[in-house]
């Protein structure tokens, strides 16, 4: 009963950021990067419902350009980890022999960092920027989707229908592409979505310390962090991105929840 | 036994050499003339010079990791671009800080965690479970940064309890530093308990199922006595190598939490490094943050069959 509940709320918040990001597409209520000097840290009312910042921009119209921003970020993320590390996990599991030491040597080191201390040195290399940060934490959780993919595929590869497509003489490649993948998929999907997550959080608090998305684009984390020094003046201007991540985060875990009850019916409590 | 703690102490050697490794390698990586890299843009070209001498860039890429590795051992991990001062010392005072915020509140959290888990693993699908169970997976949902930013408000802004903006060092006294120390591990302790009260819950809901604690009961124990001597040993294992990787999480995520309360921490350090290109600080703390997580990551494996015997056998 509580797991129906929960997934009906984190599709329910899901729903609702769908809509807030095509919405936002389209229409904010005002220029997210227009500065008005004239109306400077004004408190939420009719006309801006939640403030206005220090150059006084629509802090609502920042928080909808801030989801584009900091999602899309996110997506693409979950996408370079999932898809470079389903491939290198498939081969690695599938293959193994010297293939899969040298995957999971390099892979077993990198995981030796935490993964947030990885991506603040990658982003030292790279700068920052969006597509720094894509990179940065898309290495950074290469090596736990590598993990994940190759202990599923560790159990399919004994499987009778791998052995049948092997004796109906199907190659190597062949049976990855149409036997392993798709019976890894469940793992993937739960992993994709707490990747997600786990993105989401950790692209905030890189812009949060200002070595994430350089403003002035907003992203809930960089919004954050020019509200801090305005706490005590200004203090309506930490609580729409916060709100914003806790509700995205809410919503991602509580979908990822109910995949794992799905896909893992035996784990459910 | 032994021989559990010498393997185990022997398999982090190689972790340490490939730790060491990329460390050296990410500075290579950085584009440009890594003496350059490492001495900023201004500086004399014989100091380069020196520089190119002391790094061996005329030699293989393996002669020049052996001659870091060895003047990392020996202590010496170069001089802030920016203030001149030794890496090694510097790093040092910035990490007391961390270390006291990020021990305590690891402790607090694994406190809390392991009792409201326990709590309600054993009143599983109950009202006080579903309290417990929803908190932790609220707080999962909160960044540790704006968490702080709101006690801030509440505790600091509001009530005017706690400071708002500044640090005394622990040097001047306890009792003066701690009004600044309170909100940060408040922060990282709540931040952190959401995890591992789950994954203690979790744990102890599989222990709670086993014959041997319905035998426990059937001999007349109460409660108490069968959750703390017969679930709770075993149920704890699983938390405790959460706990190590939490240390680790904390490592590299206590930055945001010292920019949050303005504390001049080693997390504040490695980023105020980034920006300011500060490269010998940014390897140096690189290579701290991660040696003492494979560190603590054997503690913890160590300390495992204190709770689980199976594992040394």
């Amino acid at each position: 009963m509580r797991r129906g509940v929960g997934a009906w709320l984190g599709s329910a918040i899901l729903v609702m950021l769908a809509g807030v990001l095509l919405l936002g597409a389209f229409w904010t209520p005002y220029d997210p990067l227009a500065i008005d000097l004239g109306h400077v840290l004004a408190a939420p009312d009719a006309r801006h419902w939640f403030g206005t910042d220090e150059f006084g921009r629509d802090v609502a119209s920042r928080a909808m350009l801030g989801a584009r921003i900091s999602l899309t970020i996110a997506f693409e993320t979950t996408c370079l980890a999932i898809v470079l590390g389903s491939a290198l996990g498939v081969l690695s599991g599938f293959v193994r022999g010297w293939l899969d030491r040298i995957i999971m040597t390099i892979a077993d080191a990198v995981l030796a960092f935490p993964a947030m201390l990885l991506a603040l040195a990658l982003v030292a290399v790279f700068g920052g920027s969006g597509q720094a940060i894509v990179l940065a934490l898309g290495i950074a959780y290469l090596p736990a989707t590598v993990r994940v993919v190759r202990a599923a595929v560790l159990s399919i590869r004994e499987k009778e229908y791998v052995e049948a497509a092997r004796v109906a003489g199907d190659g190597p490649l062949r049976i990855m592409l149409r036997h392993v993948l798709p019976n890894a998929l469940g793992p993937i999907v739960i992993l994709s979505t707490s990747l997600f997550g786990w993105v989401i959080l950790y692209e905030s608090a890189l812009s949060f310390l200002g070595v994430g998305v350089p403003p002035p684009a907003p992203t809930w984390g960089n919004m954050l962090s020019s509200a801090r020094p305005y706490l005590e003046i200004a203090s309506w201007l930490s609580l729409a991105p916060g709100l914003c991540i806790v509700i995205t985060l809410l919503g991602v875990n509580l979908a990822g929840d109910a995949l794992r009850d799905h896909f893992d019916p035996g784990e459910r409590r | 036994m032994l021989g559990y703690i010498v393997r185990r102490a022997l398999l982090a050697v190689p972790t340490l050499l490939i730790v060491t490794i990329l460390v050296f390698l990410l500075v290579r990586a950085i584009p440009g003339d890594p003496a350059q890299v490492l001495l900023g843009e201004g500086a004399p070209p014989a100091a380069l010079a020196a520089m190119r001498t002391q790094l061996g860039l005329d030699q293989p890429l393996i002669a020049q990791y052996w001659l870091w590795l060895r003047q990392a051992v020996s202590g010496d991990l170069g001089h802030s671009i920016v203030t001149g001062e030794a890496v090694v010392p510097l790093i040092l005072s910035r990490f007391q800080l961390t270390a006291t915020i990020v021990l305590t509140a690891v402790l607090l959290a694994t406190v809390i965690a392991t009792t409201g888990g326990l709590i309600a693993a054993w009143r599983r699908n109950g009202h006080i479970d579903l309290a417990i169970s929803s908190t932790a997976s609220l707080i999962l949902a909160v960044p540790s940064f704006w968490l702080g930013l709101i006690l801030l408000l509440v505790f600091g802004v509001q009530l005017r309890w706690l400071p708002v903006v500044g640090y005394v060092p622990l040097s001047e006294g306890w009792s003066a530093a701690l009004a600044f120390l309170i909100l940060p591990i408040a922060t990282l302790t709540i931040s952190e308990s959401g995890v591992l009260t789950r994954m203690m819950r979790s744990s102890a809901v599989d222990v709670l199922r086993l014959d041997y604690v319905t035998h426990a009961r059937a001999k007349g124990l109460s409660e108490r006595a069968v959750l703390t001597q017969h679930v709770f040993p075993n149920a704890f294992a699983p938390t405790l190598t959460l706990v190590g990787l939490t240390l680790g999480h904390l490592l590299g995520g206590i930055a945001v939490v010292e920019t949050v309360f303005t504390l001049p921490g080693l997390g504040r350090l490695m980023v105020d490094a980034i920006l300011a290109r500060d490269y010998p600080v940014v390897q140096g703390c690189l290579l701290f943050t991660a040696l003492i997580y494979v560190g603590v990551n054997l503690a913890v494996d160590l300390l495992y069959p204190l709770f689980d015997p199976r594992v040394a056998a």
